[in-house]
């Protein structure tokens, strides 16, 4: 446990990754997430690990793939196109049942996209992103004490079960600056022990360590034991967070920065006499279903507010699986929510209108965009759903 | 009863997947005589390709690491970052060194990894079947490249050491062939020097193999040595590029 | 007096050791082997000298050079 001291959320992280033991990064220069390998490349050599900047993202998440068969708390970050580029380490790193961290500071997309934060990578998160039958464990921060808290979780869930886990977290919240404090002591990796999996020196006449990630016969044994993990990880792994959940008319579902404008939408709600709850997931993968399924059948309406395009709001349905209405609060593509936005489409929901509700089809059907573009920037104003 | 030779200690007692004739198993033999000669075994932790050698991890009784297609040198630069005691070695073909892994090979060699690579030139795609390779030659006839390889749409091959002896931190560039008795002396010379280089801290070393492909060459053995010597050594000519081991 | 050993479980008879050889010692096995090949085989061992050229080219390592 620290003081509270004022940090900036991607600094937070790396100062997080190193108190948790992170002994090896490599990264590549992307906005917004440009502090994490700037602090890691002032900071990592005195805590006697190695920083590199890599040739590529490609190239980075191999490094951590080298360092993570070696048992070394290993980690790269990165924004969304550069996400992209790291899937196929992600596929190989969770073929070879490596544990490493993944920091995703989220942009605008598709493509190279905007600077400005945004949700629009969920799926690819919690989707896979890369080939084959795989999962990765998804923490989604929403404040800057988290970011820097998270790390420290992020690597014990991965060496637990050996996997990689990513933070999702967005350009805002690695941008702003909050108080904030680590609510653990600096870890001594040297301290932990040794996997008995990893390449290393071996002196003791030990049996060759492989790390595979084909192992040139039947794939199926190993898919069904990667299984068996991912299922025990979706038992007892998921974590969220509730606001006035139990015993609301409409649950608003969200995560990362957009839960924070969710809270805010939550107390203007009670002052106005509304009964509106919060969900927010903190694994985005294992997605808390069954907690949700529960609060969700005793509420009206559950809102998904995101700022994507309809991801999270299909884990929403799948989990509440056609008992409750559910909605979408969508702010895409670097959009941002507000509680008086996110109000605006509670009450649609109460008294049946139309207001910030997103619906694709309805759209195509009519559905208008009010969509200013400051040109003087040349970049995005805001993006509003709803008529 | 004394033993000559024999297979060495660093190997596994694995029969190898290769084709008749091919020369990754000359190789892989040179390489483990070099880690029991240094008394390094205890030490290698090695990357495997993508490609014929995919399988390499199997043969060598140290520790492996599959890599994907092409990023052996950035895998290698991770365990030993993290590992600056063991000695690493990553293992590529053609194709993964020189075309998918070409960012990756010249940037290790950029920041000087100290690392050793293995590089088996074979003029072809292995392992997919045959198909051209960035090191195919000109007129060579591949699965892509029906009519031969045409520099006017294929551009010309690429020889991996003389570009690489362009940067600094390349510090020793070999290139070798396994095609004579000869030849795999001069070229166990060369593996076991990449080595000893890593073992002193000189840097990046990389020894290119000239190296047989009788299956993907439609060649008989003797053909496939005979075109090593008549086509291959005349495009890359062996010797040494770069030695800068003991400065 | 050397000899050698051929490890007819290995071999896949690409002869490589048959053309290596400077006295001429090695040849094909008429006995088809569980791989499926006529692997390499001595045949005739009061030539052989011990230089190892065939162990040298073997690709794979089933040959071994023995001095009595």
């Amino acid at each position: 446990m620290t003081e509270k001291t004022l940090r900036k959320g991607n600094e937070a992280l790396a100062e997080g990754a190193i108190r948790a033991g992170a002994r090896f990064f490599a990264g590549y220069p992307i906005t917004p997430q440009n502090e994490v390998p700037e602090y890691m490349s002032a900071y990592m050599a005195d805590a006697g690990g190695a920083f590199v900047q890599a040739e590529s993202e490609v190239a980075a998440i191999n490094m951590v793939y080298g360092a993570a068969s070696t048992g070394t708390r290993s980690m790269t970050s990165s924004s969304s196109p550069g996400i992209s580029l790291k899937q196929e380490g992600i596929t190989y790193l969770a073929s070879a049942d490596l544990p490493c961290l993944i920091v995703n500071v989220m942009r605008g997309g598709p493509g190279l996209g905007s600077i400005s934060g945004s949700q629009g990578d969920y799926f690819q998160a919690t989707r896979g992103g890369g080939n084959g039958d795989y999962h990765v464990i998804v923490l989604a921060p929403n404040s800057v004490e988290e970011l820097g808290n998270f790390p420290k979780m992020g690597f014990e869930l991965a060496e637990k079960y050996r996997m990689p886990c990513m933070i999702l977290a967005d350009g805002i919240l690695g941008q702003m600056m909050e108080s904030m404090s680590f609510n653990f002591d600096p870890i001594d990796p040297n301290k932990l022990g040794k996997f008995d999996w990893a390449v290393d020196i071996h002196k003791n006449g030990r049996k060759k360590n492989n790390v595979f990630s084909y192992k040139g016969d039947n794939l199926i044994p190993d898919v069904v034991e990667r299984a068996k993990r991912y299922g025990l990880i979706e038992k007892t792994e998921a974590r969220w967070e509730e606001r006035e959940a139990e015993d609301c008319d409409v649950l608003l579902v969200a995560y990362g920065l957009s839960s924070r404008a969710c809270l805010e939408a939550v107390n203007k709600a009670k002052e106005e006499g509304l009964k509106v709850g919060l969900f927010r997931p903190i694994t985005l993968w294992p997605f808390p279903s069954k907690r949700l399924a529960e609060l969700a059948a005793k509420a009206k309406g559950v809102l998904s507010v995101e700022q994507s395009l309809g991801q999270l709001v299909q884990d929403v349905k799948l989990a509440v699986n056609g008992k409750t209405p559910v909605y979408l609060n969508a702010y895409p593509a670097g959009g941002q929510p507000d509680g008086n936005s996110i109000l605006a489409a509670v009450r649609s929901i109460l008294n049946g209108g139309k207001e910030g509700l997103f619906d694709l089809q309805e759209h195509a059907a009519g559905f208008s965009f009010e969509c200013k573009r400051d040109t003087s920037l040349g970049m995005q104003g805001d993006l509003k759903g709803g008529k | 009863m004394t033993i000559i030779a024999k297979k060495p200690a660093s190997l596994t007692d694995l029969p190898m997947h290769y084709c008749p004739g091919c020369g990754h198993g000359i190789v892989h033999r040179l390489m483990g005589e070099t880690f029991d000669e240094l008394k390094i075994a205890d030490r290698v932790i090695g990357v495997a390709p993508v490609g014929c050698a995919v399988f390499a991890d199997s043969y060598f009784a140290c520790d492996m690491v599959q890599g994907a297609h092409g990023r052996g040198p950035a895998i290698a630069t991770g365990i030993k970052r993290s590992k600056p005691e063991a000695i690493v070695f990553s293992y590529q073909g053609d194709g993964d060194l020189a075309s998918i892994g070409m960012a990756e090979i010249v940037h290790a060699a950029v920041r000087s990894e100290n690392i050793t690579v293995i590089f088996i030139n074979n003029a072809i795609y292995g392992m997919t079947g045959g198909q051209m390779a960035p090191t195919t030659l000109v007129g060579q006839v591949a699965t892509t490249a029906p009519k031969g390889r045409d520099p006017k749409l294929q551009g010309w091959p690429i020889n991996m050491c003389e570009m690489l002896a362009q940067i600094t931190g390349a510090k020793y560039l070999e290139r070798v062939a396994v095609d004579s008795p000869q030849n795999v002396m001069k070229a166990k010379k060369a593996i076991k020097k990449a080595f000893e280089n890593q073992v002193n801290g000189v840097g990046f070393s990389m020894v290119e193999v000239l190296s047989q492909c009788p299956t993907n060459w439609y060649a008989s053995v003797p053909q496939a040595l005979e075109f090593v010597r008549t086509k291959m050594m005349p495009q890359y000519p062996l010797g040494v590029f770069k030695d800068e081991g003991g400065k | 007096m050397p000899r050698i050993e051929v490890d007819a479980n290995k071999c896949k008879a690409c002869y490589l050791c048959v053309n290596a050889c400077p006295k001429k010692c090695l040849g094909k096995s008429k006995t088809i082997s569980k791989k499926g090949y006529f692997p390499a085989e001595m045949q005739h061992p009061e030539n052989c000298i011990g230089c190892a050229m065939c162990y040298m080219m073997c690709p794979d390592i089933a040959i071994t050079v023995i001095k009595d």
